[in-house]
């Protein structure tokens, strides 16, 4: 980065649009810690792109004074794959709800992290539809009781994090909208890693699903409830007093009380070639076992953008630049005269 | 050409020896199983006989089923070709001959051979298990039923096969060869040049040259066929058509519509995105572009419709010339990603190549049946300028023109096209691009006074500007909620809504100040025969007939279905009656009678083909 260039601060992030969010939604903290690493990036407002579905979560753009697409519910990935294959110079964020991503949008979502297009995408999962008012999501708990549900869900919830695993996804992490010191580690992780960066961000909706998430925001259990996953550590929770350790394929809670030793423990991997010991922790749920946040998986993998536009080049190296007058006028022809 | 010289008698083209009587055109269908190569067939008779500087219209009618159960009748496979010594405009109604491989193709097909016509039959593929699968209880040649053509009954496949004895080639390798036979007996008969074809054959199976040889020995024998045998005692000659001053090419309509395209994105200095998922008939325009990157043209083949209109719109939204192709289903599924360009107000191309529906309907066959889901298959206010291709060379232009409208009212455009000229073929004059209209594109340039800027203040035609990321100081953000004009930040305000949606519908009126004024032929009172998309070439022909016969019409063909050109209400009054033919119930006569109350006639037809030129023409002296 040349000196010359002006020191960028949250400020130079924020529009002059009124954040229209409900008090007390998760939703501030999570816009609040993006535009704290926005401005650490070295990347200028002018070439980041925010694009997002419908929802709550999918107001984010206005907030930012950043080129910004609003578009239709579920597409974004969709919206964001076009503009990166042609503008693989820009910086582009996904913007999404449990609704936006898993339900309408489940198709773009998947095929989004196949083919790896270098961007990121942030899912704001409250387990609940908040723009419509309350209904049951995709991550809703069976049984969950709502507008649509008086007599509880039916639906088998989807785990975000497999889904994406099982897509193929190159970066795959979690957090928590309060746990903010987390939280901006992690956007900032993914801002770095090339292909799609996929991060789930634990929000609460305080008017229609709140305290969803309090145990593993509340500051009191949250250290008994989740795990931070650290790469080539082994996977310590609850203030070092215990850990995870695999008994066959299953992970087993431990005690570290002395005939249990942090070297007994499984040590994470982010970057293992098999997606297997990522998926595995992404099956760790509460109330059996902590939850782990932090990064489950990052791996290289070419990425769509640059294979789309490197076939251009090799095609102009194999054929020369074309030439469409002399590419219309070859092939079989005659002349009227 | 090193492996040709087994079969050096075809190194040069040999004119027949028999006399020749000259025609000035002539209608070819070439039926068989849909296995058969019959398209194949009949894209290389169009080539050669283009080639020949004739005039040429053909029509591909196939099967929606890869391999539709051999010998049935849902199975059969047909390519009509006219060409002619003058300008044509369809690809004809009555046959002049018929070449059928087998009886399924014969009996479904015979209805339009003229009287006296010639019935080129495969001898070999009339057993007892032939006529089953073609449902027949008698052998159809036996009877009263073919007297009044002229029957020629050749041994295809006996004599292929004894053509190609020696290539190496299995039995049934060598019955594949079968349609070069009949390739080569009609290049014979309409005394036609086969070599381009040897060199199409030397390049298709340029990795088996057994192949190769022995579709050469197919044509070849063929060929010979007609010329020894006593069954015909002349070859007819069509001489080369008058067509404009040029040089030509034989083109499909899906293959110009992807040229059009690519000289689109040239003319305004974009680079061309086209996302796509396949489907009947659109598929080609995608196979065809994804073969240009060293043009720059990315194509994306995306996970679905959906994905596919929304990844252009992320194009358009970046500066790039995002374009979308689909047909009738895969349209429906891009309508709300159509209404959030609308919205944008950002340029888009969605290309609808249209089948029959509803739903999937006849997907191999042509109908004009989505001009209004075009018009009005989006919720809310959301109109946008419709286009309309009238033949296969056309699509080129319109492909440009749609660009020009899209660009410069910043708007998406719906360019109609059907299955009828997408498949059908025919020469293109190939235009000097450095005399084509550039298409002006001004994006505004980077600021750094710190006003916010304004992405809805707009010019004289109400257009927006096109600010792209990337650009400092241009940050914006855009989206499906209204908008407060000028400034873009979203609005509830009632009055702004109606102002919107009233600015949005005034743009788009005004490409009615863009778009050329539509032009009568013939008459200028009595009949107005109006037609839109591909009838055009029937409609013209018909009402050129009709005046032949003395009868007062004239025709007018729309380009722009909407906006309609400022002229048309001006033109409707002078005509008694109006006529508006359409391969659909009446939908443009739907429009045209909201707009003017004229009380226009419908001829309306939804059996998956084209009008031929004696309906129109009946129904023209019926009302003129």
């Amino acid at each position: 980065m040349s000196t010359d260039l002006p020191v960028l601060t949250a400020n130079d992030f924020t529009s002059d649009q009124d954040v229209r969010w409900c008090p007390g939604c998760g939703d501030y903290s999570i816009l609040a810690q993006m535009k704290k690493i926005l401005p650490t990036l070295g990347i200028p407002p002018h070439q980041t792109v925010f694009i997002s579905g419908i929802g709550c979560s999918s107001r984010f753009p206005y907030y930012v004074n950043t080129y910004g697409l609003h578009s239709i519910h579920g597409r974004a990935p969709a919206f964001a794959t076009g503009l990166k294959m042609t503008r693989p110079e820009l910086s582009v964020w996904v913007i999404t709800g449990d609704g936006d991503a898993l339900s309408i949008g489940g198709n773009h979502f998947i095929h989004l992290m196949r083919r790896n297009v270098d961007l990121n995408i942030i899912l704001f999962n409250n387990s609940i539809y908040g723009l419509t008012k309350g209904q049951y999501s995709p991550t809703s708990p069976l049984g969950k009781v709502t507008k649509s549900t008086p007599m509880g869900s039916l639906d088998f919830p989807l785990n975000p994090i497999s889904v994406a695993l099982a897509a193929e996804a190159t970066f795959v992490a979690r957090s928590v909208d309060t746990n903010i010191k987390h939280l901006g580690e992690v956007l900032l992780r993914a801002a770095r890693h090339k292909g799609t960066s996929f991060v789930e961000v634990y929000q609460n909706c305080n008017v229609f699903n709140d305290g969803a998430w309090d145990y593993a925001k509340d500051k009191a259990v949250r250290e008994e409830n989740t795990i931070e996953l650290e790469h080539g550590k082994p996977l310590v929770f609850a203030g070092g007093k215990k850990g995870i350790r695999l008994n066959g394929f299953e992970p087993e809670i431990v005690n570290l009380d002395g005939r249990v030793s942090q070297d007994d423990l499984l040590f994470h991997d982010e970057r293992a070639h098999s997606p297997t010991l990522a998926y595995l922790l992404s099956r760790m749920r509460y109330p059996e076992f902590p939850e782990p946040i932090g990064v489950f998986r990052a791996v290289e993998r070419p990425t769509y953008d640059y294979l789309v536009n490197h076939q251009i080049e090799q095609a102009r190296v194999q054929r020369g630049v074309g030439d469409l007058q002399k590419f219309l006028a070859a092939g079989d022809t005659w002349t009227v005269t | 050409m090193s492996s040709t010289s087994t079969s050096p008698e075809l190194m040069e083209f040999l004119d027949s020896s028999k006399p020749r009587q000259a025609i000035s055109g002539v209608t070819v269908r070439l039926v068989g199983d849909s296995g058969d190569g019959m398209q194949l067939l009949g894209t290389q008779l169009t080539n050669v006989s283009a080639l020949a500087g004739n005039d040429v219209a053909t029509f591909p009618d196939f099967p929606a089923e890869i391999r539709a159960p051999r010998g049935t009748r849902a199975g059969v496979s047909g390519y009509q070709v006219h060409f002619a010594s003058e300008e044509i405009f369809t690809p004809g109604d009555g046959l002049d001959a018929l070449v059928a491989m087998n009886p399924a193709a014969l009996v479904t097909n015979i209805g339009d051979l003229k009287p006296a016509g010639y019935l080129i039959l495969n001898r070999d593929s009339f057993d007892a298990k032939d006529l089953k699968l073609a449902k027949l209880d008698q052998d159809p040649r036996q009877g009263d039923r073919l007297k009044p053509y002229h029957v020629i009954e050749v041994p295809m496949t006996t004599l292929t096969r004894t053509a190609v004895e020696g290539t190496g080639l299995s039995v049934k390798e060598a019955d594949q060869c079968k349609n070069f036979f009949a390739m080569g007996l009609v290049f014979w008969l309409y005394g036609r040049d086969y070599r381009p074809t040897l060199r199409f054959i030397e390049a298709k199976f340029k990795h088996l040259p057994a192949v190769a040889e022995a579709n050469r020995r197919a044509l070849t024998a063929g060929w010979n066929y007609g010329e020894t045998t006593e069954h015909f005692a002349s070859t007819y000659q069509v001489a080369p058509a008058r067509l404009q001053l040029g040089t030509y090419k034989n083109v499909m309509g899906n293959q110009a519509l992807a040229w059009g395209l690519m000289a689109a994105a040239e003319l305004s200095g974009k680079e061309l995105f086209v996302g796509a998922y396949p489907i009947t008939p659109a598929s080609d325009v995608l196979h065809e572009l994804s073969r240009y990157k060293h043009f720059g043209v990315r194509t994306f083949q995306a996970e679905d419709e959906i994905a596919a209109v929304c990844s252009a719109i992320g194009v358009s939204f970046g500066g790039g010339m995002g374009v979308t192709v689909s047909s009738g289903p895969g349209i429906a599924l891009k309508t709300e990603g159509m209404g959030l360009a609308v919205m944008l107000e950002l340029p888009l191309l969605v290309l609808n190549i249209q089948r029959g529906g509803p739903s999937t309907g006849l997907p191999t066959k042509t109908e004009q049946a989505d001009l209004l889901m075009a018009m009005f298959g989006r919720n809310g206010e959301a109109p946008l300028p419709i286009i309309a291709a009238r033949s296969p060379a056309d699509c080129f232009d319109a492909a440009i023109e749609a660009w020009r409208i899209a660009t410069r009212l910043m708007t998406p455009v719906v360019l109609l096209s059907d299955g009828y000229i997408a498949n059908g073929a025919e020469p293109w004059r190939i235009p000097d691009l450095s005399k084509l209209p550039k298409i002006e594109i001004r994006h505004p340039a980077a600021q750094s006074s710190g006003e916010p800027f304004r992405p809805y203040l707009r010019d004289e035609y109400l257009s927006r500007p096109w600010a792209v990321p990337g650009t400092s100081g241009l940050m914006h953000r855009i989206g499906g909620l209204e908008k407060e004009d000028v400034t873009g930040n979203i609005s509830y305000d009632p009055k702004n809504h109606q102002h919107m949606v009233n600015t949005r519908a005034q743009k788009v009126a005004n490409a009615s100040q863009l778009i050329d004024p539509v032009q009568v032929t013939g008459d200028d009172s009595g009949l107005l025969v109006l037609s839109w998309g591909g009838t055009y070439g029937a409609c013209y022909t018909a009402t050129v007939r009709a005046r032949a016969q003395g009868k007062r019409v004239g025709h007018a063909h729309l380009r722009w279905l909407n906006p309609f050109p400022a002229n048309l209400g001006e033109i409707l009054k002078r005509y008694q009656r109006v006529l508006i033919p359409e391969l659909n119930t009446g939908q443009l006569r739907f429009l045209i009678d909201a707009k003017f109350r004229t009380g226009a006639i419908g001829l309306n037809k939804v059996q998956g083909k084209p009008f031929t030129v004696s309906e129109l023409v009946d129904e023209i002296l019926r009302l003129a």
